[in-house]
Formats: structure tokens, C-alpha cells, sequence
């Protein structure tokens, strides 16, 4: 097994009497993009801020590329790429400025022009940072910390304030970095993009792991029931699907984690007895719904 | 890059924002040069008694006026706003994050910082001598360029400390202002020192700008004899530089104050 890149065992952080991280444990391992996704005030920009460097903390074991970040390095710093929450740009230094700026601060940069292509800002590469929308301007957050080619590559909320356009290229931008074998940790609190970006999500609620797992498995096989529903037939529902199905207003649904026997048997007896199911409809449970119920349910900070 | 191609690199980038930034030009550069032809155009022919029974041009005193004027601005003004810019919008956070030896960084600002002065000051003493005849004698050009140096290594220090117990970036010209401003009336600069009460040139006396005047003054005095170097002036204006430097190493953050 390869080493993992980030490993986090038992991490606290306290302010004062304030716990804001009450033991988390975290593993990435290379090339993995791993989301950590929670409401606001869930200590997931400590937890990574912890992983960067800035913040020390009160306990547990922390190793980041093989090194604690509480004691980091040059060399150290130049494997890493960090994208902050809310950082400005020297306004008046132009893409192409800012990034030539950055690259000279790393051992073996990537190419200038070659990585404000690949952020998606040659058409701005003249313009100056404090004239980019909100959307260039991130892009030219992402260019800056990848300029120095790094192995791992920290996003703090990335599309935070964005319209959808813009988080939609966001996406493709942080989809291009897979490609590129990066190790990326980010934090988000759309359960959207967890799902749209991540092979792995970690669900943190009141500074703890609440839940863990790829978007598609998150919550168990009990969470992750199927629901069909359909509009109320003309005929009645043979017995043994009848027993299973509860109502709501003029829809039955029934709640599964075998959709396709189940599926079988209903759409079955519905040819046979030559009966429409109206609006018939499977869904599986999003993760924003998996999302929604661990952090209503569970370590509510009291 | 070695490492001192790296302080170049910065310095170059610095430079670059510095001069793009139309208020930090208007008053750190602009407004030094304004002054000099005000107050030379209204006051040069008046004489100014300086001291005991000396009486200089009021051109002559004007000329190491503005030069204070210029190191002050260029150093504490000019550092304590942009640095102070700099950490609360993430910048200084930012630059952190990098590979970038935290000095380098520094270095880039106080070498932006020390360039602009120099620049200015040569711009205000040639422009004295050219314009308003303004002559420094040649047995005291060190103590001139002694009290420059000083100067500037002084100011660049008080201006980091000052952004260092500076908590906004709202707050910061209004701050450096209100510290600064007076100083320059209290010290001479704007008025002859004989026309100000006593109370307020005691004030004068506790902080460096008086200081820095009267070294420069020293060495732009037809009536000096010797090197012109005063001592005493500017060990208080090293004093406060000293002092400065420490405030700024132990209160300097990268990171936002705000939360």
C-alpha cells in the first residue's frame, strides 16, 4: 500500500474553552481528491489550516507528506499548494505578473503561460488581478498555488460566492487536476460539488468525522434505500407489494434496497393487469440528503 | 534562483506595484515635491534664525525640511499602510504558504521602501540646488548622506512596528496620519522652530522626525564647521529605529487580525 499522503490521527484544537476540533482522523492517500464537507463553524478550516502550517495544534498526530506541518520547511512548502479562503491578489500586478512572481518562489515551477492556460486565463493573461471577476480571480488563486508544481494541493472552499456558471468551470478546473495526478484535500459546504469533485467525502459536524466514505456509499446500506413512487393506480396493488407501499396524498411509495426485483414485480403486475403507473419514479437517496440527516441528528455541540 | 536573485525578484515585483499605485505615488512621491516648491516659493527669501544668534535662507531651511518630510513618508507612512494592507487582505497569509523565506519578503519591502527614499531625496536636494540655489557644502555631503541612511533604516523599522499594532486596514491611514502629521509641526519642519511654543518642541524633542531634521539641517548649514555629523541627534533617531524593530519582531503577523 502506498504511504498515505496526509494522515491525521486523533486532532484537537481548542480555543480557550472553545473545542472547535474534538478528534479528527483523516487519511489521503496519492492522487485521491478527498472533500471535507460541513456547515459553517464545523472546524474544517482549522483542521486545514492545521494541515498547512498555520496553526498549531492541541493534540493528536499530523503528517503531511511525511512531515509535521507544525515544524514545516522550505522544501516542504514548495511540495504543497495552498488555495486560502479569502486572500487577495496584488491588485495591480497583471496574471501573467502574478504567477511569473509565484513561480519564482519554487525550486522546478511549472511553465508560466502553460498554467495560466491551464486555469483557463490566457484571454486575461495582461489584465490585472484586481480587475479579474470573482470567478478569474480564483483561478488565478488556483494558478498561484500550482504554479510551484506541487504534489498536494489545499482548497479552502473554492466556489464559495460563486454563480453556478462560474462554480460549474470551477469544477472542471479542479477535475483537470486528477488528470494531473495531484493529491487534492478541499472543503466545501455544497454537498454538490463534494459529489461532483470527490472519490472520497468526509463529513465533519461540530468538529468531529460524523460520516466517511465515497459520495455514492456515504451513511450505510440503511441510509441508502431506493425510493419508487408512483401516482395511486387504478386497481389494487397485489398483496405483497400492497403490505409495503405507505401513501402520500395521491402517490405510493415504497421504500427499497433491491430497486430492480422490486421494480420487476410492480411494472409486471402493472402490464398484466394492463394498469398505468403514472409518474413513475427511483430515486436514490442524494448526498445531500445523506448530508442533511447526519449533521441534523448527530454531535450537536450543545 | 539564488538567494540573492530571489531578493532581486521581489524587489522588482514590489517595485512594480509601488509605482502602479496612484495614492501611494501621489503622497509618498508627489506630495514631498509639492511641499518643496510651496514652502520655498513663499518662505525661500525670508531668513529663518536657527539657534542662537545663526540665521540661515528660508530656502536653506526648507530643502532638509522636505527631505525629513520625503524619508518619512516613503518609509513609516508608506510601509505601515501597505504592510498593513498587505496582512489583512491575505497577502502577507498568501506568500506564507510558499517555499519564499519569510526575510526575502521583507527584504523586497524595505529595499522598495529605502529605493523610494533615496530616490526622492536625491530628487529634493537636486532639485534645491538646481531650482532654489540650495547648496550642501562638500565637508559635510557624509553627515547628509549619514543622516539619510539613518534615517531611512530608522523609518523602515518604525513603520513595520507601526503596522504591527495597527489592527484594520481601514484604520491605517487615519492612524499613521494622526501620528505623523503633527510630529511635523511639532518638529520644525513645516514651522521654523523658533516661532513654536516651547510646550510643543518639547514634544518635538521625544520623537525621531525633530531629529532627523536637525541632522539634515546640521549638514545643510552654511555656518557648520567640521563634518557636520550630529551625533547625538541621530543616536536618538537610531534609538527609535532600534526600538521599532523590536515592536515589529515581536508583534509582526502574517496572518489577518480581523476574524
Amino acid at each position: 500500500m502506498p504511504e498515505p499522503v496526509i494522515e491525521v490521527r486523533g486532532l484537537r484544537k481548542s480555543y480557550g474553552d472553545l473545542e472547535a476540533v474534538r478528534g479528527v482522523d483523516l487519511e489521503v492517500g496519492p492522487g485521491e481528491i478527498v472533500a471535507v464537507l460541513g456547515p459553517n463553524g464545523a472546524g474544517k478550516t482549522t483542521v486545514v489550516e492545521i494541515l498547512e502550517g498555520y496553526r498549531e495544534r492541541t493534540a493528536g498526530e499530523v503528517s503531511v507528506l511525511g512531515m509535521d506541518p507544525a515544524q514545516a520547511t522550505q522544501a516542504w512548502r514548495s511540495r504543497i499548494g495552498v488555495v486560502l479562503q479569502e486572500c487577495m491578489i496584488e491588485p495591480l500586478l497583471t496574471v501573467e505578473e502574478a504567477v511569473t512572481l509565484y513561480a519564482g518562489y519554487y525550486p522546478a515551477p511549472r511553465g508560466v503561460e502553460a498554467t495560466v492556460e491551464l486555469v483557463g486565463l490566457t484571454g486575461q493573461r495582461a489584465q490585472r488581478a484586481g480587475k479579474l471577476s470573482g470567478g478569474q480571480q480564483r483561478r488565478l488563486d488556483v494558478a498561484l498555488a500550482l504554479v510551484g508544481d506541487p504534489e498536494l494541493l489545499f482548497l479552502d472552499e473554492p466556489t464559495t460566492g460563486f454563480d453556478p456558471a462560474a462554480r460549474r468551470a470551477a469544477w472542471g478546473l479542479i477535475g483537470s487536476l486528477r488528470a494531473l495526478g495531484k493529491t487534492v484535500l478541499l472543503t466545501t459546504h455544497y454537498m454538490d460539488e463534494a459529489q461532483a469533485l470527490a472519490d472520497r467525502v468526509v463529513i465533519v459536524q461540530a468538529g468531529r468525522v460524523v460520516a466517511e466514505g465515497a459520495p455514492g456509499e456515504l451513511g450505510g446500506a440503511d441510509r441508502f434505500r431506493s425510493r419508487i413512487s408512483f401516482g395511486v393506480p387504478a386497481d389494487d396493488l397485489p398483496p405483497a407489494l400492497a403490505a409495503r407501499v405507505s401513501r402520500t396524498g395521491d402517490r405510493l411509495e415504497l421504500s427499497t434496497s433491491a430497486p430492480v426485483p422490486d421494480l420487476a414485480e410492480l411494472c409486471g403486475w402493472a402490464l398484466g393487469a394492463g394498469v398505468d403507473l403514472a409518474d413513475l419514479r427511483v430515486t436514490r437517496p442524494s448526498l445531500e440528503d445523506v448530508y442533511l440527516e447526519l449533521t441534523s441528528t448527530s454531535g450537536d455541540t450543545g | 534562483m539564488s538567494t540573492l536573485g530571489l531578493v532581486w525578484h521581489q524587489f522588482r515585483y514590489d517595485q512594480k506595484t509601488f509605482w502602479r499605485q496612484p495614492e501611494s505615488v501621489f503622497f509618498t512621491v508627489a506630495l514631498p515635491l509639492i511641499f518643496l516648491f510651496l514652502f520655498v516659493s513663499i518662505f525661500g527669501n525670508e531668513p529663518v534664525r536657527i539657534g542662537a544668534g545663526t540665521e540661515v535662507k528660508g530656502s536653506t531651511y526648507y530643502v532638509p525640511g522636505i527631505v525629513t518630510l520625503a524619508i518619512v513618508s516613503a518609509t513609516v507612512l508608506n510601509l505601515a499602510i501597505s504592510l498593513t494592507f498587505a496582512r489583512e487582505r491575505g497577502l502577507l497569509k498568501r506568500v506564507r504558504s510558499t517555499p519564499l523565506p519569510p526575510w526575502v519578503f521583507l527584504a523586497g519591502r524595505i529595499g522598495t521602501a529605502s529605493g523610494v527614499t533615496l530616490l526622492l531625496v536625491t530628487a529634493v536636494v537636486g532639485l534645491g540646488r538646481l531650482v532654489y540655489g540650495v547648496t550642501v557644502p562638500t565637508t559635510t555631503l557624509p553627515a547628509l548622506v549619514l543622516a539619510v541612511l539613518v534615517g531611512t533604516a530608522s523609518g523602515c523599522a518604525l513603520g513595520f512596528a507601526l503596522s504591527s499594532i495597527i489592527p484594520s486596514e481601514g484604520a491605517a491611514p487615519a492612524i499613521t496620519n494622526a501620528v505623523i502629521l503633527p510630529l511635523y509641526f511639532f518638529s520644525g519642519v513645516f514651522i521654523p522652530n523658533d516661532d513654536i511654543p516651547a510646550p510643543m518642541q518639547r514634544i518635538g524633542d521625544v520623537f525621531p522626525v525633530k531629529h532627523v531634521f536637525e541632522a539634515l539641517l546640521t549638514a545643510f548649514d552654511p555656518s557648520t564647521t567640521g563634518s557636520g555629523i550630529a551625533g547625538a541627534d541621530l543616536a536618538v533617531v537610531a534609538a527609535w529605529g532600534v526600538a521599532g524593530a523590536l515592536v515589529a519582531v515581536r508583534r509582526f503577523r502574517w496572518a489577518p487580525r480581523k476574524r
